[in-house]
């Protein structure tokens, strides 16, 4: 009988690897480009799951439960950022009209 | 364990007296509460306890830091009542927040698992976020919030995915496993470990602000609240410096070839250009923010010296930097508060006006130059001595160039308190706030004249 981890296995773990660090230069190449709040969040949270994605597939490989157990963790932190994240994009947009994050020019040397 | 209990219990319960509307009940609570707190933590001294699985070990280094940072705390909630004295809303979200802040620091002092690592750094993170933006009516602190929020976030997962490499390279998030996997494997690394030691190295080095992952701090502490700056610059800084420390000598000592002389470049960068820069500030508050990025440059000095006494130097020079810096920010509260900005010409004739005030910034900014007979003298001895033990030479006779170098914006203020004329308007305070500085200033001055009292602790 062919047990999950097993049937995972079947792809080398390289695949995941590259796979997860392009997902994650997606993402950094969003944060650093874009100008929007809104689409800089949605890349941090893809850099957030390509960790899990990457986390989750290790530990099936070596057969150890506490990466997986790190990936709920890591989706509680992530949640709560992203509450916060929003609350903090809708104050923004109440005081200056914009979420766009030039107009946020007031402090600088 | 207990104080960490003891912490969070004591967030909620404030969060609880805001909906019972008892808000003259909320600051003595607080002490009360910060107090039995730092008690149980001096309590478990020499207990050396392991909890869940040697998620959180709470050693000696750990009891000391933890005491500490409660310590700061408490001081920095000293000016709460006077910098809040004119808002009329209850303020038990900025308190409750600012103390499950402080049960991040205290996981980050604590930790011996990476996971626990993440969640200080993180709980710590999200509350600091919360915090900048505070006073959300003002658009400097929605800017601050939003930038430390955007980079805080972005660098948050450089750590996170540092952690997993390190994970894949280790086979676990275990500090004292990854400790004997670097010693078993030391000339052939995996490659994934060391691309995960360096991703780690950045994600720390902007929790810390040092260079060049410094550039969010001046503009993050310039917009914040003030009471919520000093919080950020004394208690949050010498966690992160701490969480750091106990990293690399816990989890990296064996490789620390790799990694000390990345940190040794940073150290150096960071004492020069917050130094440097500094100089060109316009007002107090950005001035304070270099000093406090030029300072955790010398606190990383530490860790790359890292020895049997390099924990009780740092305990000391933290602790100085720390008294000293919160007695700057206290006298920033008073000037802002009265005279609505803090450009360097609101110190005018402050001598004259009030002595008492101008005396204390001196003993402070004094202190924080490392001059002699202060406790940041003995702080900045204790930790080049550490170094140079190391044989660090070039490194130690940079920093003492960075010192001098710092005479040139700390005495700004101190030269127009007292040499230049004002308009001789006086600062009103009251007794609390005098009794808060003065006792401030004595212990700056104790701990420069007997440091024996905090040496050899650890």
């Amino acid at each position: 009988m062919i047990t999950f981890t097993q049937n995972l296995q079947i792809i080398p773990i390289n695949f995941y690897l590259v796979f997860c660090a392009i997902l994650f230069c997606i993402g950094v190449t969003g944060v650093l480009i874009k100008r929007n709040a809104l689409t800089i969040l949605m890349s941090i949270e893809l850099m957030i799951n390509s960790v899990n994605l990457l986390l989750a597939a290790f530990s099936a490989y070596m057969n150890d439960p506490a990466g997986q157990i790190f990936v709920f963790f890591i989706m509680v932190v992530a949640a709560a950022e992203v509450a916060i994240g929003l609350s903090i994009i809708v104050v923004i947009y109440r005081t200056t009209g914009s979420i766009d994050i030039d107009v946020l020019n007031k402090l600088k040397w | 364990m207990t104080t960490l209990i003891i912490l969070s219990l004591l967030g909620v319960f404030v969060l609880a007296e805001g909906i019972l509307k008892k808000k003259s009940w909320q600051l003595p609570t607080i002490f009360l509460g910060l107090l039995i707190s730092l008690f149980a933590t001096i309590g478990s001294w020499n207990s050396n306890a392991h909890f869940y699985n040697e998620m959180l070990i709470i050693d000696n280094f750990a009891v000391a830091f933890t005491a500490l940072l409660i310590f700061i705390t408490f001081l920095i909630f000293m000016f709460a009542g006077i910098y809040y004295a004119a808002v009329q809303r209850s303020l038990d979200d900025i308190f409750a927040i600012m103390i499950f802040a402080l049960v991040g620091c205290v996981i980050m002092t604590s930790f011996g698992n990476l996971i626990m690592l993440f969640i200080g750094i993180e709980t710590l993170s999200i509350s600091l976020y919360v915090l900048a933006g505070s006073h959300k009516e003002a658009i400097t602190s929605n800017e601050a919030t939003l930038k430390y929020f955007l980079l805080g976030s972005f660098l948050s997962c450089f750590l996170l995915f540092g952690i997993v490499l390190i994970y894949t390279g280790s086979g676990s998030f275990n500090l004292a496993v990854i400790a004997q996997y670097t010693a078993n494997n030391t000339n052939h690394l995996s490659p994934l470990f060391q691309a995960g030691l360096f991703l780690m190295i950045t994600g720390m080095a902007f929790k810390i602000a040092i260079v060049p992952f410094h550039f969010w701090a001046p503009d993050v502490y310039e917009g914040t609240p003030t009471l919520l700056t000093a919080f950020m610059a004394t208690v949050v800084k010498t966690a992160s410096i701490i969480a750091l420390y106990r990293l690399f000598v816990c989890g990296f000592p064996a490789i620390h070839e790799t990694w000390e002389t990345l940190l040794w470049i940073m150290a150096v960068l960071t004492i020069i250009v917050g130094n440097f820069t500094g100089l060109y500030q316009p007002n107090f508050k950005r001035m304070l923010a270099y000093s406090s990025i030029s300072h955790s440059g010398y606190m990383i000095l530490a860790v790359i010296a890292f020895n049997s006494r390099t924990a009780n130097a740092l305990l000391f020079y933290s602790a100085a930097y720390s008294i000293a810096s919160v007695t700057a920010f206290g006298i920033l509260i008073l000037i802002r508060g009265t005279k609505g900005n803090d450009q360097f010409s609101s110190f005018k004739g402050m001598a004259k006006t009030n002595p008492l005030e101008a005396l204390c910034l001196t003993i402070a900014l004094l202190s924080l130059t490392g001059i002699p007979p202060l406790a940041g003298f003995m702080g900045k001895y204790y930790l080049f001595m550490a170094a140079l033990e190391k044989g660090y030479l070039w490194l130690v006779i940079l920093a003492v160039l960075g010192s001098a170098v710092s005479v040139g914006y700390y005495f700004k203020p101190i030269i127009t308190m007292y040499l230049k004329e004002g308009n001789g308007e006086k600062f009103v305070t009251t007794i609390s706030y005098k009794t808060a500085i003065i006792f401030l200033s004595i212990l700056t001055v104790i701990l420069g004249i007997l440091p024996f009292l905090m040496m050899d602790l650890l």
